[in-house]
């Protein structure tokens, strides 16, 4: 049980070719930029097509090269959270929670909204629009808006990277509480070793479009696998 | 006086009935040109271009010979109804709907191309169809790009007179409209009307570069 991915891609002169596996604990896909990380997290959410490969996730497979299998990105129920948070400035923060589930009554979705408002720390600011409120609070809007259809998992790309440093460490601990009521998987994408070791005891180490280690963040701390992984940790 | 109203009226009506036509087919032309990627595209978008840069008559030519009595489509619709729209104020509407519409689609599809791709693929991940992302997101975020549009079609049509002319013709009373009354009125050397039709002209098309300049200056 768990999240099995095989994946292969080219665009642009650029080839990714991955295959891991995870649990249902958080992994982190950890490397430097245009390694491949982000758009491994699009090709599982289906925003991209791969050339080949599978996305599995529990009993359900959502993309299959071999059986044609290829479910859109609407029948995916992964909750996203976008680099640049991507919360559509029109709406404002009660209107940008209650679109994540456009297939719930008007009843629970309002419900479900409220308590999300009220554990995230967004109360009062549900008829601000984006642009009024502060970074912290756009990530927990888009947290919100990403969990209130109960995704079955959590796709992070790099979504703390915008804040600085005492904010990032709130969104740590935010993040792992999110991780103890919501307990689904959930692959976060970063470039910052600390961050990567703070979430999680998995990391899968991208070279290139290639997986160059796999491991937790002691083992490929104290043994890394080539020069590309020590520098890359301690940077 | 009566035929200078009459041709105020018909221009506001010729522009209200083409600018709606082209809201109603110029956004989904705009949202396909700008969103889907198919064969012909750029070929679909430069025909539909081409009346911003071809001479009113040599569009109007082409009106003739599709929807002329014997046009291609105008002649099949004659042999079965004897009807045609040409010399009618139907056919001012065509003329002033086929000239306008490249600003619709022009300003249309640059406005839904500069929509973030971000919240359009975060809107699929939150299980929106894409008919629903493009009326909730797209459309939305693209507002001022398509009233600025239609505004500039609205005005174009106020305007519209070459293919005019050449379709409806210039029937006082049933196809004159203020364009083509003003170029009747200073044939024959009425300038005091001609005169009247050409402020009320230029005031009607700046209220509406106004009105389109406001609309683009709002931002979220």
């Amino acid at each position: 049980m768990g999240l099995y991915v095989n994946l292969q891609k080219k665009v642009n002169g650029f080839s990714l070719d991955i295959e891991w596996e995870i649990g249902h604990e958080p992994a982190v896909l950890f490397g430097f930029s245009g390694a491949g990380k982000s758009m491994t997290l699009q090709l599982i959410a289906g925003l991209i097509k791969p050339d080949s490969g599978f996305v599995r996730l529990d009993d359900t497979l959502y993309f299959d090269s071999l059986s044609k299998t290829d479910l859109p990105p609407q029948k995916r129920l992964f909750g996203y959270v976008f680099q640049d948070l991507a919360l559509f400035p029109h709406m404002t923060v009660w209107q940008n929670i209650l679109y994540g589930a456009p297939l719930l009554s008007g009843k629970e979705k309002q419900d479900r909204a409220r308590d999300l408002i009220r554990s995230f720390k967004l109360a009062g600011l549900e008829k601000r629009y984006p642009s009024e409120i502060s970074g912290g609070q756009k990530q927990r809007v888009a947290f919100a808006r990403a969990l209130i259809r109960r995704p079955k998992m959590l796709l992070l790309d790099e979504p703390f990277s915008a804040l600085d440093r005492p904010l990032r460490l709130e969104m740590r601990e935010f993040l792992k509480e999110v991780k103890e009521s919501f307990n689904i998987p959930a692959i976060l994408v970063t470039h910052d070793f600390d961050e990567a070791a703070a979430v999680s005891d998995r990391i899968i180490i991208y070279e290139h479009g290639k997986i160059t280690q796999t491991g937790s963040p002691e083992q490929v701390k104290t043994a890394p696998a080539n020069t590309y992984v020590s520098h890359l940790v301690s940077s | 006086m009566e035929s200078v109203l009459f041709s105020v009226r018909l221009s506001l009506q010729v522009a209200c009935l083409s600018t709606l036509l082209i809201v109603v087919t110029g956004i989904p032309l705009a949202y396909l040109l700008a969103r889907k990627e198919f064969k012909g595209r750029e070929v679909l978008d430069m025909l539909f271009t081409l009346p911003l840069v071809l001479p009113p008559t040599v569009t109007g030519y082409y009106l003739i010979i599709v929807f002329g009595r014997n046009g291609l489509l105008g002649g099949f619709v004659y042999q079965w109804t004897g009807w045609t729209i040409m010399f009618t104020w139907y056919a001012a509407v065509l003329a002033s709907y086929v000239v306008a519409l490249p600003l619709m689609i022009k300003t249309a599809r640059a406005a839904i191309e500069s929509v973030d791709k971000n919240l359009i693929n975060a809107s699929y991940t939150l299980g929106h169809s894409e008919i629903n992302t493009a009326l909730k997101v797209i459309l939305p975020l693209a507002k001022r790009g398509i009233i600025a549009g239609a505004v500039l079609a609205f005005a174009r049509s106020m305007g519209e007179f070459g293919a005019t002319l050449m379709l409806a013709g210039n029937l006082p009373g049933k196809t004159e409209t203020m364009p083509i009354a003003i170029y009747s009125l200073s044939g024959s050397g009425e300038w005091n009307k001609a005169h009247g039709l050409v402020m009320l002209m230029t005031l009607i098309s700046g209220l509406f570069l106004y009105i389109a300049n406001r609309y683009s200056k709002r931002t979220f």
